[in-house]
């Protein structure tokens, strides 16, 4: 199972903090993984937004061309704002 | 490096004299230790309330937000010959004035102090997973990363530093 997790904003616009999902057999990269993720409804086309969502694969900062191979965590956020 | 540094996100405060005295006792021979401390701003602009109606909420990746501190510590002792650094960063619910983030950097000399620190700060602003909302009465706003904070980040990359 994939474990995905929404944070800040992007939490607060998806109305989900955390799920986990059998990852389509299609799907190969993070890429995928957002377009998949974007045909639930409009509020979810924000994570195809590169600018105003990062992501992390198993807690590193990502790319979109990550692969993906179905057990990982992958994290969707906004740009960070501590200190 | 593991004895080279403490890094920590917590709710609780922090004593700058009791981090700063523990750092002098985990160097060997320093010359120079930097503190910084960084403080919660008033947030006026929102709301039209008074400071003490304002809070500012911070949320964080628990097990990312610590990893990630860690590679900008150990960036850090790679680039400079620092004796100890200590990361202290708040979450939860915070006021104006409270404090929110402490670096602590020792070396032999102060300018690998000094640099060291900013590079930490520089880089945890723009690579550790923290968010901020500010809430002043019934409005609450998240807080927009900054370009600026990105340009800091970005000029340690560039030649010409340490």
């Amino acid at each position: 199972m994939l474990t995905i997790q929404y944070f800040a904003s992007v939490r607060e616009t998806l109305g989900k903090a955390s799920e986990q999902i059998q990852l389509p057999d299609h799907i190969s990269t993070v890429a995928e993984l957002t377009e998949h993720l974007a045909t639930r409804g409009d509020a979810w086309q924000l994570l195809l937004n590169s600018s105003q969502v990062l992501i992390a694969v198993n807690q590193s900062v990502a790319d979109r061309s990550t692969r993906l191979l179905g057990s990982e965590e992958v994290a969707f956020f906004p740009p960070m704002t501590g200190g | 490096m593991q004895q080279h540094t403490r890094i920590s996100v917590q709710t609780d405060d922090f004593d700058l004299a009791a981090e700063y005295d523990n750092a002098r006792q985990q160097s060997v021979n320093p010359g120079a230790i930097v503190c910084f401390s960084g403080l919660v701003r008033d947030i006026a602009h929102i709301g039209g309330q008074t400071p003490e109606q304002q809070t500012l909420t911070l949320e964080h990746y628990p097990g990312m937000t610590e990893q990630a501190l860690l590679r900008i510590a150990e960036q850090a002792l790679e680039r400079w010959p620092l004796q100890f650094i200590r990361v202290i960063h708040r979450v939860g619910s915070l006021a104006p004035a409270d404090q929110i983030v402490l670096v602590i950097t020792s070396s032999a000399h102060r300018s690998a102090a000094f640099e060291a620190a900013e590079f930490i700060m520089d880089y945890l602003k723009t690579s550790a997973p923290f968010w901020k909302k500010q809430i002043a009465g019934s409005h609450s706003e998240w807080v927009a990363s900054r370009e600026s904070d990105y340009r800091a980040a970005e000029r340690w990359t560039k030649s010409g530093h340490a």
